[in-house]
């Protein structure tokens, strides 16, 4: 095996991601590539980090992905499984998680997240799915991940819906808040990482991967990009990470596909 | 006094009438699809749904026009996409337009939470900085008596009739629920009237202590639906079609296909029985014993 295999831009961001992710780390995990990136950390450097999901399934195991956030998967493999009222109040907002992992329809400058309506929100050209758990999950988990494919209208300057509130107008308003989380700590996209500026908590391209570059990814951003004075190169994905993260998907496909048996009626 | 179960229609017939708000709760597991079909069956009318995230239950309700106003949390098809048919509502106003009372799951928890303690709001520290309470009068603000806080205040919901879909019911009409659970007896509890459909009816429940189980006296009609929640699942009983809901992306993106689809499974079919051995005729699930 040859130490840089193929891979897609989809790939490097589900590694990427999952690298974030430490061993014991608390995760509240939302669907698509943050559940991706996080069963596939689980299933190589972080074998003990505490998965939940939004349905109230803790320390969940995954073998295969799941398609919704609530699949029978999730339950059959958890420690335990309790109540939405519960997971919200006492789990979420209780304080009791590290990483809220979070994906978005659009982002501003400063990590605020819209996946609520693209126009007005009375007659909207596209209805979007709408907030969900996002915003008392990024209100509450000590800090929060944020994964999205980089491209200008989903990194925009204004965003026509706040759904989900990450520094709001940057220069420490989100602390003068009552949100007690950090807030979006890192922004994973398919062309680097970007992170809070210290001073403005603007959001700062603060690495790249070794096949994508700065000239990208400020013209895949629909505002003036800040780049950091030193932008780190992040090594390709392992072959490793790649295997266990291409298993996983094709365990997912198959198990998806299967013809489900169901109980005759009277 | 026991619970003796009814023919489905006859529980929808009797309980769930034109203009009323309604809940058809399931948090991804135990959606009540076979309870939905008939309230389209029966061509009910103007309903005020509640649910947190409806998927495609509320897609097909929508979209055959049963509703007039939506209140919930995450409107979708899970890890496929756009539920098409709310859409098409929203952005078009088709087949009606659809008045809206949004949330975050946090928030329409509370409210739930609030609605069966019969009280007047929910309280959290939620929805800090985004919109949803500007276009949602049903989240105010409240500040805390003792430390001045403002924390977010939900209406209380309380739907007219809640209904839900469990493994199974004993004689007397007791009902377990088990696996994820979501808001399911939040909203049963917050509703005036419970309706359960269950896989089947047995001697014992042999519930353990702590399961989760809503008495008898609670519900007000019981009807035993096999593979009741397809294509959602009942933990234990069969598993999620995700297959399905791949599909329904398909089926549902245009009205002509939708409806064609909603014609031939559900206006076509008498009760969910039949809806099911369609579906296996046509080679989309496969019968326990059958083809």
């Amino acid at each position: 095996m040859s130490a840089v295999a193929p891979f897609t831009p989809d790939e490097m961001m589900t590694v990427a991601a999952a690298r974030l992710l430490w061993d014991g780390c608390v995760c509240f995990v939302g669907i698509g590539v943050p559940s991706a990136a996080a069963n596939l950390a689980r299933q190589s450097h972080a074998p003990g980090i505490v998965l939940i999901y939004e349905s109230g399934t803790i320390g969940t195991r995954p073998a295969v992905l799941p398609l919704s956030i609530g699949d029978g998967e999730l339950a059959d493999t958890a420690t335990a499984v309790v109540s939405l009222p519960e997971i919200f109040a006492y789990w979420l907002q209780g304080g009791r998680i590290d990483v809220g992992f979070l994906g978005a329809a659009q982002i501003d400058r400063f990590g605020n997240l819209n996946s609520t309506v693209i126009g007005p929100y009375a007659r909207p050209q596209t209805r979007l799915p709408g907030a969900g758990g996002a915003p008392e999950i990024a209100t509450h988990a000590r800090q929060t991940f944020v994964v999205l494919k980089h491209t200008p209208r989903a990194f925009v300057a204004v965003l026509p819906f706040v759904s989900t509130a990450g520094f709001l107008a940057g220069s420490g308003a989100r602390a003068r808040s009552a949100a007690p989380g950090a807030g979006p700590q890192v922004v994973i996209t398919d062309l680097g990482l970007l992170r809070p500026a210290p001073d403005s908590e603007e959001l700062t391209l603060v690495a790249r991967y070794e096949n994508t570059s700065v000239a990208q990814a400020r013209a895949a951003t629909g505002w003036p990009l800040r780049v950091a004075d030193t932008v780190e190169v992040l090594p390709p994905p392992a072959p490793e990470e790649l295997r266990v993260l291409r298993d996983l998907h094709e365990r997912t496909r198959r198990a998806h596909a299967r013809a489900v048996v169901l109980p005759a009626g009277p | 006094m026991s619970v003796a179960p009814v023919p489905l229609a006859q529980a929808i017939a009797t309980h769930v009438a034109d203009g009323a708000c309604i809940a058809l709760e399931g948090f991804t597991h135990a959606i009540p699809f076979a309870a939905g079909h008939e309230i389209i069956r029966q061509r009910r009318r103007d309903l005020h749904l509640v649910r947190m995230t409806p998927d495609l239950v509320y897609d097909q309700m929508i979209g055959m026009g049963c509703a007039r106003m939506l209140t919930f949390s995450w409107g979708g098809n899970p890890g496929v996409g756009s539920a098409h048919r709310l859409r098409d509502a929203v952005e078009n106003g088709w087949p009606r337009p659809l008045v809206l009372s949004e949330h975050s799951h946090a928030g329409l928890a509370a409210a739930y939470v609030a609605g069966a303690s019969r009280l007047p709001f929910g309280v959290l520290r939620g929805y800090l900085g985004t919109d949803l309470p500007q276009v949602n009068d049903a989240v105010r603000s409240v500040t805390c008596p003792w430390t001045g806080e403002a924390l977010a205040a939900v209406r209380a919901v309380n739907p007219d009739v809640t209904i839900l879909h469990a493994p199974c019911a004993d004689r007397e009409g007791n009902v377990l629920l088990r696996g994820i659970t979501g808001a399911h007896k939040e909203a049963a509890l917050a509703a005036r009237k419970l309706i359960v459909t269950v896989e089947r009816v047995v001697a014992h429940l042999d519930a353990h202590l702590n399961s989760v189980v809503l008495p008898h006296w609670v519900v007000a009609a019981i009807a035993v639906v096999p593979g009741g929640a397809h294509p959602s699942y009942v933990q234990g009983c069969y598993d999620r079609d995700n297959a399905f809901y791949q599909r329904w992306d398909a089926i549902s993106r245009e009205r002509e296909g939708f409806l064609r689809w909603m014609e031939r499974y559900v206006l076509g079919t008498r009760d969910h029985g039949e809806l099911l051995r369609a579906l296996a005729a046509d080679g989309v699930v496969r019968l326990a014993g059958g083809t």
